[in-house]
């Protein structure tokens, strides 16, 4: 006969607020089985804990029912407190009655009906729990950064200095990402590559960081602690072991109608390049695209010219299998595409470009060497109009609802040094609000307006005409003196709106873990858990997360690196024993569980059963094994049998809680 | 054209041989019209070997049974036929070293109760030649010049033969293969109200004597242990209690065969109450094939069907809803 103990919290008055918790102990105190019940004001306090304990101990309980928060919350709390009083920890059962009743409700006597509803609902199951014990599983004591950015590099290089072997994974030729793109940073203007460069150089000399660039994740295994990933190693057409980085290729091939991505398609490179300067790893790469010889078969001059020998045309895709206990997403970001924002004539005029356009024509190794000319004629721009939110803070559909974060500073900054470098021009920044919380961040904007005169409109453009002396017409509203203002400007720079890296959708999906509709990643808990993901052994580092500028993704990183050295410290991983079994005796080895299974827990067995009258017969039969199974329970509703259960999560016990939910 | 003799003598030679310990056919029933699957274990058997237009009886799922025995076992395998045996080998449930698969063509089976309907007094014969079909009873002679009349529904959908590997054939060029709507009369259902919709299933369910035949004759309900026999599953006293539950028995079906399916028709032929039961099953088949993609199970042995293959173009779940639910529109 079970003996179940109910203790009702109030959460100060987060709960008994809505909810008339004294007459939820009281009804509850009726229902078949239940020995006792009471109520307290918080009952995660170490008093609140010492009254559940107490009670298992006085009235011998078997199981318990907490009516408090999400189990998200508190669950281990009160399983811990349970084993300490002598209770298996999963005799234990919470009845959320805060975020699932007293938040979202307002009628106190509906709420407490329904908490009450919801505890005999607990109660229901609990009835039907049985005890369960933890399993164990090793740590492979590596870690995966996906991305190279300046959010992979911190993670990789603090998980590297703890110890640890880590590998980063990037898809680009060289590691360094969009920091590497950007020419001075906020808000103390120091040149970014400056304080990049080092790090990467950093990355490439530690030995326990291996770079894999120009390589992408092709799939994913295993659970926290045991992942199997697939690395596709695409061919680089030089080999990486042999590359001096001499450039000399460079100068010799013929193909130079190739754009420059790192220049944002604003100039074009040869074929065969190296990215940037100080790309890690320093070894070129062959588009394939672009060259004459791989398209053609013709020509060679690269491999002819390489005193190394390090060009082969005939290099393939590589894959490689690597075994990790913990990865890290940061995959960045990317501008939105213009595509819907037509009124800003971007397409129509090569003088409206992006900030991060604006970053390239800026920097000493951009295309412009750093003077700052516009595109169409290379001329100096003499009045230059910024217009932020392009795309940002936008409920039309047209882009993204979401604030892009770095935009009010980055446009202080290209404000600030256009003038201090060309103080004979003018300029003009179109906003919303401008928005800069953060250490010296709104005295960074006041500069840009008090001291370098920058001229500030609030009010939104509406259009930009090229017009045909050359120059662009704003027409925008100035919504502090309520008129309609005209700027004709030589160049326009639109503070677009970023967005996930696209590729990160399909990394989700090969991770299982969540996103968001704006494809950024989700955190376990947005508060109290920002940088893992809801998936045990995947951390989120940088803007795949959610925008942030680069002092916060360094922190970020940071962060995850310290996740990762807590879980890589271990030797081995209490396992949920929350994890599927099979009936062998209603299995009739169809195969459908292990079709669906996302972590290859699943293989089948010969077995021999006894038929009864001496007779036998061999059955194949599904073997779920324990270390590999994470209990996600998509087998038991696959299993046309029914043969498949899970413990803790039974269907008799999902039944039961339905039954008593609809039950009058 | 397949006729008894035809069959009879290959079965005959492969017990001479000794390829086979067993052969699946059919046999004669309590009438003239209701040939029953059977196993012969020798050749003198055979003399009960029957094979006619009444042999409509899909003998795949006797494979689970004979091949657990580890008996090598001859079977033929009309088209419908085929494609539940790919699907039984799909999901591991027949022993593929101990079958040995005789593809035969099929020109269509016919269904007694259309027949009955036609007809007056007590059936004594009903021979085919062809296109036509010549019923004698006690009380005189029907000819009729249209077989189609006549051909069971799962014949009238026929999707002809699903490729078997290393089978024997035994011409399969006078296959009959239909070239109308297996969905026509979902989609009469669809086009119909919630209430008429209603009315139409639950005038049908409320037939349901639940007898079990539908469940015991599908290929794709072949569990170990059914959970409506199983007192352990909580749901095995309910299932008669009462007319709602015969409603949900067949629902449940539906569900559970879902993705496994072939339609081959078996259901609905041995339902002695008649409930179009393949409806329900070609719905579920419809609306996978509208949201997924086109999917016939029994086709490949090793495919992974729909409902349990996930695929990053897979439509997403509220939109699958919203889809499905707008198919009556």
């Amino acid at each position: 006969m079970q003996r179940i103990g109910v203790f009702i919290c109030w959460c100060g008055s987060n709960i008994a607020a809505t909810v008339d918790v004294e007459k939820v102990s009281e009804v509850i105190k009726q229902e078949k089985g239940v020995v006792f019940a009471t109520n307290y004001q918080y009952m995660c306090s170490e008093n609140g804990q010492q009254i559940i304990k107490n009670a298992i101990k006085e009235y011998n309980l078997t199981g318990i029912v907490i009516g408090s928060c999400s189990p998200r919350m508190h669950e281990a709390t009160f399983r811990k407190a349970a084993q300490a009083a002598g209770l298996n920890p999963y005799m234990v059962e919470v009845a959320n009655i805060r975020e699932h009743c007293s938040w979202i409700h307002k009628d106190r006597a509906e709420a407490t009906e329904k908490a009450i509803i919801l505890v005999r609902t607990a109660i229901a199951k609990v009835l039907l729990n049985t005890p369960l014990a933890e399993g164990e599983s090793p740590v492979t004591k590596r870690a995966l950064v996906i991305g190279g950015g300046i959010a992979g590099i911190q993670t990789a290089l603090d998980i590297a200095e703890a110890g640890f072997e880590v590998d980063i994974v990037e898809k680009n030729a060289t590691i360094g990402g969009r920091m590497a793109q950007i020419d001075k940073t906020f808000p103390t203007l120091d040149c970014s590559a400056c304080i990049l460069t080092p790090k990467m150089v950093d990355c490439a000399q530690n030995e326990k960081i291996d770079i894999l660039s120009y390589s992408e994740i092709e799939s994913v295994q295993g659970f926290v602690g045991n992942f199997t990933v697939t690395i596709r190693k695409k061919a680089r057409y030089v080999d990486e072991n042999k590359c001096t980085g001499c450039k000399v290729c460079m100068q010799y091939c013929p193909s130079k109608k190739g754009l420059n991505e790192f220049n944002m398609n604003m100039n074009t490179r040869t074929a065969i390049y190296i990215p940037f300067a100080q790309a890690i790893p320093n070894v070129a790469v062959i588009d394939p695209e672009q060259c004459i010889k791989l398209k053609t078969g013709k020509c060679g001059v690269c491999k002819l010219k390489c005193s190394a020998g390090a060009i082969n045309y005939d290099m393939k895709d590589e894959f490689i299998e690597r075994k990790y206990g913990a990865i890290v997403v940061a995959t960045g970001f990317k501008p939105i595409d213009l595509d819907n924002f037509n009124e800003y004539a971007y397409k129509d005029s090569k003088d409206v470009i992006t900030s991060l356009e604006l970053e390239r024509l800026m920097n000493a190794a951009g295309p412009t060497n750093g003077v700052l000319l516009r595109p169409s004629d290379n001329a100096h721009p003499k009045d230059i109009t910024f217009i932020q939110c392009v795309g940002s803070r936008d409920v039309s559909g047209c882009g993204k609802p979401y604030c892009s974060k770095i935009c009010c500073m980055y446009t202080a900054k290209h404000a600030m040094l256009i003038r201090e470098k060309y103080p004979d021009t003018r300029v003009h920044v179109f906003y919303i609000d401008v928005r800069t919380p953060g250490k010296n961040y709104d005295e960074f904007y006041r500069r840009a307006v008090e001291q370098y005169d920058v001229d500030y409109i609030k009010g939104m453009v509406g259009k930009v005409f090229p017009m045909a002396n050359g120059k662009l017409l704003v027409q925008g509203s100035n919504l502090l003196d309520n008129e309609q203002i005209f700027i004709e400007s030589d160049l326009v720079v639109l503070a677009t709106a970023i967005e996930p890296e696209p590729s990160v959708r399909k990394i989700a999906t090969l991770l299982a873990t969540s996103i968001d509709t704006n494809n950024f990643l989700t955190e376990a808990h947005p508060k109290l858990r920002p940088v893992e993901s809801p998936t045990a052994g995947i951390y989120l580092a940088g803007v795949c997360q959610g925008p942030r500028d680069i002092p916060e993704t360094v922190s970020m990183a940071s962060a995850c690196a310290a996740k990762v050295i807590g879980l890589l410290v271990k030797d081995k991983l209490k396992t949920n024993p929350c994890i599927a079994l099979t009936n062998e005796n209603m299995c009739n080895g169809c195969s459908q569980c292990a079709n669906v299974c996302a972590y290859g827990a699943i293989s089948y067995i010969e077995k021999e059963f006894r038929l009864g009258g001496g007779k036998t017969e061999v059955r194949r039969v599904s073997y779920v094994n324990p270390a590999v199974c994470q209990g996600c329970g998509a087998c038991t509703v696959t299993c046309p049998s029914g043969a498949i259960d899970l413990k803790g999560f039974s269907s008799k016990q999902i039944m039961s809680e339905v039954e008593t939910i609809c039950k009058k | 054209m397949v006729n008894r003799d035809l069959l009879l003598k290959r079965a005959e030679e492969l017990f001479d041989a000794g390829a086979v310990e067993r052969v699946l056919g059919w046999t004669n029933g309590e009438f003239s019209y209701d040939q029953s699957p059977a196993v012969f274990s020798n050749k003198e058997d055979l003399a009960n070997f029957v094979y006619d237009a009444f042999c409509g009886a899909n003998l795949s799922k006797y494979l689970i049974e004979q091949t657990r025995q580890k008996k090598k076992t001859a079977v033929f395998l009309k088209g419908c036929d085929t494609f539940s045996f790919n699907q039984l080998l799909n999901e591991k449930r027949i022993n593929r070293d101990f079958v040995k698969p005789i593809v035969i063509g099929c020109e269509g089976k016919l269904d007694i109760n259309k027949i009955k309907e036609k007809v007056e007094g007590v059936i004594e014969d009903v021979s085919v030649e062809g296109n036509t079909v010549t019923i004698k009873t006690l009380d005189g002679t029907y000819t009729f010049d249209d077989k189609r009349e006549f051909m069971l529904e799962k014949c009238l959908s026929c999707r002809g033969i699903a490729e078997v590997e290393d089978a024997e054939e035994i011409d399969i060029e006078h296959q009959f293969v239909s070239d109308g709507d297996r969905f026509s009369m979902v989609h009469k259902l669809e086009n119909m109200t919630e209430d008429e919709r209603f009315a139409f299933w639950q005038a049908e369910l409320s037939k349901c004597i639940r007898c079990n035949a539908c469940r015991n004759v599908c290929p794709a309900c072949s569990c170990v242990k059914c959970v409506f026999d199983n007192d352990q599953s909580g749901v095995w006293t309910k299932a008669p209690a009462d007319s709602f539950e015969e409603q949900c028995f067949h629902i449940i079906r539906a569900f559970h065969v879902a993705g496994r399916c072939t339609d081959c028709g078996e259901c609905s032929r041995v339902c002695p109450s008649h409930i179009p039961l393949h409806l329900l099953n070609r719905k579920f088949i419809k609306d996978s094939n509208s949201l997924y993609g086109e999917y016939q199970a029994g086709v490949e042995t090793d495919a992974v069907h729909p409902l349990i293959k996930y695929t990053e173009q897979d439509l997403d779940p509220t939109k699958a809803v919203a889809k499905t639910e707008g198919s009556n529109e």
